[in-house]
């Protein structure tokens, strides 16, 4: 099954992302976040980070669990590849989030994404999709 | 996307208007500044759609504009200005953007390109290695605990205090580089942990450096006060921002915004637009971090130009004050300030956001510094790398118009993907080459996405603003180095 499409936006860069369940479509809509940052392929899973969100609704909590990983990138330069998200319930989200830390040497970076926006933000929880626009 | 089908009342040549009942929630009209040809780009998107959709915030003042470089963007257009009113309007973190005072500026130097070009590809490796750049790149300045407080309450003075420039690059920045009302409390420890070890880096994206000459003077007059004096003559552009801390001060105050919409009872078509009356405790505290953000992109650049003065003059052979590189001005692209105006035949403070816009106050306007009160603020609209830049200047019309603003630069018309997809980097490096432009960038597929045709031709973009009269050509450069993040 296809994880993620990107979206064409003129601007920026935005994508859906597809789940058996809407866990499932926020972890790899998480994937095509850092598949936007980084190449991937020679990522090894060798960190791993513990991430527990609540928020009021379900936007807020894909928002804040884009921008929460935006945020780890950042000040850890870690390149995340696997989301396992244990507790998702709508309003709360824990995951174990795994990746590696950027090695100039190995590993090659594509583009910096600012944020996760809300312009366009939907939580489809009947076909199991999210979309988001991202500032680059 | 799809196309914006709306209707478009037709001003004069260079001013169309949305009317106010194109959309139900509409509190004041649209009004765009573009030409025909301008226009058929824009409304292959949904930019417009969003000029309406600012058209419902409150307090709003007059017209929700967009400047001819109008691109769709998130919430706001990129391009876009709206202004409200103090007592009843809103201040919204979307109409300033992520990158809060992301900016340009512009060094003039006493150099000539037949001085500089034979050395042009030192010079560009210099000015690479001397300012980092790129996804996740960390600078090297490194503050004390708490040292971050300063930077945010004192802008660009904290640079130069530090030996980051010279004092006379306050008086030619935007609000000397130094915003009032600043409260750094009002900033996340997360904010402020982004930004530490990013202070003095660049940045990717569209962010730049650039060797440039002029290669036209349309005001010998106005460019001789600015030190522009002569074709040939070589230019430093800057254009950065405020990195992670910015981004982090829109994502806080943005999410804070989206719950306190319900306590005010504002209901808008787009949540990216979130936000809260301007006196509002919300509201007070998201300008007061907005402004800490805002002099931390000043500190930033005020390093930046530092290391680029040490490189130039290191290459060319030459001591500071030989080179020259005095700084012309330097502006603010997305910030929301509080400004008076008229209207309706009255004085009033207003919040003015300019989201992808350049203020440009005319000459003898009290902000500007002395050196400048007869020619208007120096306007620096980048263009995109291969082609060419504009120096403008402020007008009495920006004034009555436009809250004193005009257009930022070229405008996107391809998005990165599609950009991606028809360009390959190496092949826009080799095009950029021959043309004369030398190019260092932190990653290839980066500088497909930012070539030439992925813009609108920012000589359309500000031939427009002139002709409508709220900005006036001076000068215009060509670049010749250009360091991509």
């Amino acid at each position: 099954m296809r994880r993620y499409r990107l979206i064409e936006h003129t601007a920026d860069i935005g994508l859906v992302a597809y789940g058996q369940n809407l866990a499932g479509a926020f972890a790899n809509a998480a994937y095509g976040l850092f598949s936007i940052i980084a190449e991937l392929r020679a990522v090894r899973e060798v960190e791993s980070r513990t991430i527990e969100l609540r928020e009021k609704d379900r936007e807020g909590l894909l928002f804040e669990w884009l921008n929460h990983l935006i945020y780890l990138f950042d000040v850890e330069t870690i390149i995340f590849k696997r989301f396992d998200i244990k507790v998702f319930d709508g309003q709360r989200l824990e995951a174990i989030c795994y990746g590696e830390k950027y090695d100039p040497s190995r590993h090659h970076l594509k583009l910096g994404v600012k944020s996760a926006t809300y312009y366009l933000l939907k939580v489809d929880a009947e076909k199991n999709q999210v979309r988001v626009i991202f500032d680059v | 996307m799809a196309k914006w089908s709306g209707h478009l009342e037709k001003v004069d040549d260079y001013r169309w208007r949305i009317p106010r009942n194109y959309k139900p929630g509409m509190r004041v009209p649209g009004l765009i500044y573009a030409d025909e040809n301008m226009l058929q780009q824009i409304r292959e998107e949904q930019a417009l759609e969003q000029v309406a959709n600012v058209a419902f915030l409150p307090g709003i003042v007059g017209y929700s504009l967009a400047m001819p470089d109008i691109h769709w963007g998130y919430g706001f257009a990129i391009g876009g200005v709206a202004a409200m009113r103090l007592k009843d309007g809103v201040v919204s973190p979307g109409g300033v953007g992520f990158d809060i005072n992301c900016g340009v500026r512009i060094l003039r130097t006493n150099l000539t390109e037949a001085e500089v070009k034979p050395r042009i590809k030192e010079l560009v490796n210099a000015l690479f290695t001397s300012v980092p750049s790129g996804v996740g790149s960390k600078g090297k300045i490194r503050l004390r605990a708490g040292e971050i407080d300063e930077v945010l309450v004192k802008g660009s003075r904290w640079a130069v205090e530090k030996g980051y420039g010279r004092p006379a690059d306050l008086e030619t920045t935007e609000e000397k580089g130094e915003m009032p009302g600043t409260d750094p409390s009002k900033v996340s420890p997360r904010a402020k942990e982004r930004g530490v070890p990013q202070l003095g880096t660049l940045g990717s994206g569209n962010h730049f450096l650039e060797v440039a000459v002029v290669d036209q003077i349309f005001e010998p007059d106005t460019a001789r006060v600015m030190g522009i004096n002569q074709v040939g003559q070589v230019m430093l552009l800057i254009h950065c921002g405020s990195r992670g801390l910015g981004y982090q001060v829109a994502d806080d105050y943005i999410k804070e915004m989206v719950d306190a919409m319900r306590q005010y009872d504002i209901d808008l078509p787009d949540r990216q637009l979130a936000c809260s009356p301007v006196e509002s405790r919300q509201g007070q505290a998201y300008l007061a971090a907005m402004r800490c953000a805002a002099n931390y992109a000043w500190a930033n650049r005020q390093c930046i130009t530092h290391w680029v003065r040490e490189a130039f003059c290191r290459i060319l052979g030459r001591r500071e004050e030989e080179a020259g590189l005095e700084l012309i001005y330097d502006v603010v692209h997305n910030i929301a300030k509080i400004e008076e105006y008229e209207v309706e035949g009255h004085r009033e403070m207003l919040c003015v956001h300019r989201k992808g816009a350049t203020r440009a106050f005319p000459a003898g306007h009290p902000s500007l510094p002395q050196k400048y009160a007869k020619i208007g603020q120096p306007v620096l609209i980048p263009g995109d790398m291969g082609r060419v830049s504009y120096v403008l200047v402020g007008t009495e019309r920006a004034m009555q118009e436009t809250f004193g603003s005009t257009c930022h630069g070229a405008g996107r018309v391809q998005s990165r993907t599609a950009a991606r997809r028809h360009l390959r980097g190496s092949d826009v490096l080799k095009e950029l080459e021959v043309r004369g432009i030398t190019v260092r960038a932190e990653s290839l597929p980066g500088l497909a996405e930012e070539a030439s045709e992925a813009y609108k031709d920012v000589t359309a973009v500000v031939n427009i603003t002139h002709h409508a009269g709220i900005s006036r050509i001076v000068a215009r450069t060509r670049p010749i180095g250009v360091i991509k993040g």
